[in-house]
């Protein structure tokens, strides 16, 4: 881009004739404009995901974070001999509670984000049309989304309770089922008051992004299609599906993302249940609770390339254009 | 006959679809300021419609020594994360958004890709470098982890944003001579106004309700954010929950957000798809 020296020459013979051409001067310009912005960036995420790499090869802890020794790879797999000659494998990469939450968290990604796209979509259709009251409805699917996590969490937590919740009595009313259910604290049913939770919260932001997605498929192809007499069903799988497309692909990573990382709903609405805790919850409690930094290190370290694998591989199969510079 | 008949039950079936979705997005919320407002035995019978007014819960938690200092903490931790990330987002933005140079293409997927990392992964770094600044437990250990996820967000949807401004006001400026400083703040500043808001209110509204960070850097009562106050609260023994106090105080924390985005909601929704979907 350009040496801070040139930089400080032009200010110096601001008048002179000979000036850097106006490209010069603007790629000079934007890099100053972009400085502090990466200069920040460096160091709230740049500096701290090294770190945190670092604090993963080593024996760290939270009392004392300076005081770890390197141990290159032992955090996540390590073979240990015992005198009597037995061989015992340790490490994350061994270890039974993290590939527990590595299956939660990819079993309550794919499960929201199908339920999300496909709820997200009808709501989207239906807002598409046009009836009366459609701005009522617009507004009032953005409450989920404007509710902040913890407080759904604490308010479905109620919703939930297994003595005096209310989904209980709707549903023993609805007779789904023939006794009261501890949703949040039962194995079976934790994972289920999560989704219920996330879908309810989530799905408004995927109705916006589908919505926004159909709003720009021309009019007149549905006027075209309705007078060859194509059924709704076909044009809605041959003509909107693929012409929303780019912009399903992009929210749907953009959600699946979300929901790779998944902390606050799970640590509030379902605390210390094996059943629901993801990558995420069991990081921090391993770093924080635990006082084994390193080892949560290292899980936060894993996480962190399954996301960057997975982005890359979406982006790379689906061909997506997530800078939006391609239409252009 | 027959398809009169049968385009009634549809339009009947589209309504009815349509309740289901009203009622469905807004009757958690409802129930909970049904629920705030109950008090005693009240709130352990279930009731579809409100029966009391009791404003005891609120007065409860408006009086308690934490909750109101939680919500100046969030208010300031916020607004000052939203002042500080709009201010290097708009220039960095215009750069992006105007200025051809190598190397734009990765730099902006760079930014997206910080936008959608997993906070998780920064922690451990995070947690050095706030207690190497000695910030622990203070409101600056939020302003700056949660610039993590505000910065990138703004500069890329304030990219976004410029990069649709037309390129004729532009270039009638550098025409007369002015600086690539003067035509941001002289020429698109006043344009990016609307912009601005809604980068900011996303922003902030991402804040106020994060939860990792406020969790794991404040220690006692008195400095903690609304999020973390409303998942501490709790009764006088592990398995009493003061369910009243916290209904009260998620409906005070969560009315403000509902009003501005309600207010705001087009421009929400236009900041929120420009990110990615541009067909």
């Amino acid at each position: 881009m350009t040496t801070p020296d040139t930089f400080q020459d032009r200010s110096k013979g601001q008048g002179r004739d000979t000036g850097p051409s106006l490209q010069q001067q603007r790629a000079r310009a934007a890099f100053w404009f972009l400085a502090p912005m990466l200069f920040a960036l460096f160091c709230v995420a740049a500096w701290p995901l090294l770190r945190t790499f670092y604090f993963s090869m080593t024996d760290t802890t939270l009392d004392d974070l300076y005081g770890g020794k390197f141990v290159w790879f032992k955090n996540y797999f390590r073979v240990n001999t015992l005198p009597s000659g037995a061989v015992s494998y340790k490490g994350t990469l061994v270890d039974p509670t993290w590939w527990n939450a590595v299956w939660n968290t990819v079993r309550f990604s794919i499960v929201s984000v199908i339920f999300e796209t496909v709820l997200g979509l009808a709501v989207a259709l239906a807002l598409n049309a046009e009836f009366k009251g459609r701005s009522f409805v617009r507004a009032a699917i953005l409450i989920p989304w404007a509710v902040p996590t913890i407080v759904s969490a604490k308010m479905w937590a109620w919703m939930l309770n297994d003595q005096y919740g209310i989904i209980n009595d709707i549903f023993l009313r609805l007779h789904l089922i023939d006794h009261k259910i501890a949703w949040t604290s039962t194995t079976d049913t934790a994972m289920i008051a999560v989704l219920m939770v996330d879908i309810w919260k989530t799905t408004p932001f995927m109705a916006l992004l589908c919505l926004a997605g159909l709003q720009m498929v021309p009019r007149d192809i549905y006027e075209a299609a309705r007078i060859d007499g194509i059924h709704p069903v076909k044009v809605f799988f041959k003509i909107t599906l693929p012409l929303i497309r780019p912009a399903l692909m992009v929210a749907v990573i953009f959600r699946m993302l979300d929901a790779l990382r998944i902390f606050d709903l799970v640590y509030v609405l379902t605390p210390n249940s094996a059943a629901t805790k993801t990558m995420s919850v069991i990081s921090r409690e391993n770093m924080i609770d635990f006082n084994k930094f390193a080892y949560g290190s290292a899980q936060s370290t894993l996480l962190f390339a399954i996301l960057a694998v997975f982005v890359s591989l979406y982006i790379w199969l689906g061909k997506v254009d997530l800078s939006g510079e391609g239409s252009k | 006959m027959n398809t009169t008949l049968s385009q009634k039950f549809w339009n009947v079936a589209f309504y009815a679809f349509v309740v289901v979705i009203v009622v469905y997005a807004i009757f958690p919320f409802y129930y909970a300021i049904v629920t705030s407002f109950a008090t005693g035995t009240a709130l352990f019978e279930i009731h579809y419609f409100p029966v009391s007014f009791n404003l005891a819960n609120y007065t409860a938690v408006l009086s308690s020594p934490n909750f109101p200092r939680s919500i100046l903490n969030s208010v300031f931790i916020a607004s000052t994360t939203v002042i500080f990330a709009l201010f290097l987002a708009v220039t960095a933005s215009y750069a992006l958004s105007r200025v051809r140079f190598r190397g734009r293409g990765i730099l902006l997927m760079t930014i997206l890709g910080v936008s959608m990392f997993p906070q998780i992964a920064v922690l451990a770094g995070m947690i050095e470098m706030i207690k190497f600044l000695g910030l622990f437990n203070t409101p600056w250990a939020m302003i700056i982890s949660y610039t993590v996820f505000t910065l990138p967000f703004t500069v890329w949807v304030l990219t976004t944003f410029m990069r649709d401004l037309p390129i004729e006001i532009e270039e009638a400026a550098i025409v007369d001579g002015a600086t690539p400083w003067i035509i941001i703040t002289q020429i698109f500043l006043p344009l990016l106004w609307p912009a601005l808001v809604t980068t900011g209110l996303l922003a902030f509204i991402g804040a106020w309700n994060e939860f990792l960070f406020a969790l794991t850097f404040t220690l006692s009562g008195d400095q903690r954010t609304t999020p973390v106050a409303i998942a501490m609260l709790s009764g006088a023994s592990q398995q009493e929950i003061p369910w009243g106090p916290i209904m009260a105080a998620s409906v005070v924390v969560t009315i403000p957000l509902v009003i501005l985005v309600l207010i705001f909601q087009r421009k929400i929704v236009a900041g929120l798809t420009a990110g990615g979907v541009k067909g």
